[in-house]
């Protein structure tokens, strides 16, 4: 009993000590970074829309996607995408490009370890949670959205 | 009666040579013009980062034994340790080496177990010639232990940066040196913090708890010393060591410092400070060795302290423990001249240190 009240008392007086990180600065640059993201996005969209007039918007909304997510890609494979991650924070990290990173990062980092037991296995061990999550979350809503 | 955790050396072995090798990163720090040998990239030429390690750990221990003016047939054991599994990194480099070979795991507190675990084997008359290396990587313990390196994401203030660099020194009853006079082998000591951000304050209450022992134990006052030097608690786990110590009603004063919050400049911007075995092993085996070689520091007490976590423990709500080995190293005052002239005489010494800052 002792020990615990001891370990609480610390814990305590560690969470006071600890820096806190400047919540205004840092929200807005993730603001700034995930605005822009959001904008190139747009663009792309746009520019699908007009070169290829006779495409579906939902198909065009496809496309825009595979081509964020490849750009997102390749800033991860050129060492680019992760310094943009320490500015922008949460800003890098909510768009489609921020999960383009989660997979590509650790495929990245395994490669020394072959290619099935490397990449294969390690391909998902960020973005894999999520993407359970969001399978089970869609599975609770359509059973819901059944019954009513 | 309360059994004591420090051993006093009789003998009073002596650390009769020491290496350092750091990343790039590292090699523009504070200490950059100490460290022996800096690495251009953090790969070292090698194809995977593990791999680098291992070479670095192979690097430091040749040239710990050159600076002793050692024939490598002269050792004979070797001690050593990292942080990644299984300790890899110190065995697959043993296995080049003809040595007996004990590995050994205090985490980012090696260095000191090294040194306490040799100079009792050498005290005891059981071996003349001991080598002791320890290292890390950012790169390997990066993915061990938290992201990969490419993912985009933000470090907490508290986060530390692991450094690159293996240190390693040779331990001997006879030649000149520094001697090791004192070492105070910690207990684990856990005290229930569970952020694996925040090492500095999972490790402190260790570090306190090693530091009151080694002051009961052998009647000393923090005035005793030139310099106290943790390893690894960074700027939040030395403040919170010195409020501890204070509530034990001892003051740590400008002699208290530690290594990972010193180790890189404002600039390059390392939140909290360096971390890992590397941090505590470079800064010994560079800038205390050669201040206490020429005399500047005459009694060093150095106590690099560990987070014995891992993270499948961690992942399965368990704290983080922590660990920390004390020892004191002494100037051997009599002989700073013979050692300095022992030094400047001789030219092997000056060629093997200069061609390897050049780079090979």
């Amino acid at each position: 009993m002792d020990e615990k009240k001891r370990s609480e008392a610390y814990n305590r007086y560690v969470k006071a000590k600890i820096p806190k990180t400047k919540a205004w600065p840092s929200l807005f640059n993730s603001f700034l970074v995930g605005g822009i993201i959001c904008c190139i996005g747009q663009g792309v969209n746009d520019l699908i829309m007009l070169w290829f007039p006779s495409m579906a918007e939902q198909t065009a909304w496809a496309y825009t996607l595979i081509v964020l997510i490849f750009i997102a890609s390749f800033l991860t494979g050129i060492g680019v995408y992760d310094k943009i991650g320490k500015f922008a924070g949460g800003g890098s990290i909510v768009p489609i490009t921020g999960f383009s990173n989660s997979i590509t990062s650790p495929a990245l980092e395994f490669k020394h370890e072959g290619i099935i037991y490397g990449i294969f296995v390690k391909m998902f061990t960020i973005a894999g949670p999520v993407i359970v999550t969001g399978v089970v979350a869609s599975f609770v809503v359509g059973i819901v959205y059944l019954f009513i | 009666m309360k059994k004591n955790q420090t051993v006093k050396f009789r003998n009073k072995p002596r650390i009769v040579g020491s290496y350092s090798i750091v990343g790039p990163k590292e090699g523009k720090g504070n200490f950059a013009s100490y460290f022996n040998y800096v690495m251009k990239d953090d790969s070292f030429g090698e194809d995977s980062y593990e791999k680098a390690e291992k070479k670095m750990f192979e690097h430091a221990i040749v040239g710990a034994i050159e600076d002793a003016h050692l024939q490598p047939d002269d050792v004979n054991l070797l001690l050593a340790g990292d942080l990644l599994n299984q300790i890899i990194s110190s065995s697959y480099a043993a296995r080049n080496f003809n040595y007996a070979y004990l590995g050994l795991f205090g985490a980012c507190s090696t260095m000191a177990e090294s040194l306490a675990v040799g100079a009792s084997l050498i005290d005891g008359g059981l071996f003349d010639t001991i080598v002791c290396a320890t290292g890390s990587h950012f790169s390997t313990a990066e993915r061990q232990f938290r992201f990969p390196l490419e993912l985009g994401n933000q470090r907490p203030p508290t986060s530390q940066w692991t450094v690159t660099g293996a240190g390693s020194c040779v331990l001997s009853n006879n030649g000149f040196g520094p001697r090791i006079t004192m070492a105070t082998f910690g207990k684990v000591i856990d005290w229930g913090i569970n952020d694996v951000n925040d090492m500095g304050a999972a490790m402190a209450p260790a570090a306190m708890d090693t530091m009151l022992a080694h002051f009961r134990d052998t009647k000393t006052t923090p005035d005793d010393y030139d310099l106290i030097v943790t390893g690894d608690l960074g700027k939040l786990g030395s403040e919170i060591l010195i409020d501890l110590m204070e509530d034990n009603g001892i003051k740590l004063g400008l002699n208290y410092n530690d290594c990972g919050q010193m180790y890189y400049t404002r600039n390059q911007n390392m939140l909290s400070g360096g971390s890992g075995c590397g941090c505590s092993a470079t800064v010994l085996n560079s800038y205390i060795i050669d201040k206490l070689r020429k005399g500047e520091l005459k009694r060093v007490l150095f106590m690099p302290t560990g987070a014995l976590m891992s993270t499948t423990a961690t992942q399965q709500g368990e704290s983080i423990p922590g660990i920390c080995h004390a020892v004191v190293i002494e100037c051997d005052e009599e002989n700073v001249d013979k050692y300095y002239k022992k030094v400047s005489t001789s030219t092997a010494y000056k060629t093997t240190k200069g061609n390897r800052k050049k780079g090979e």
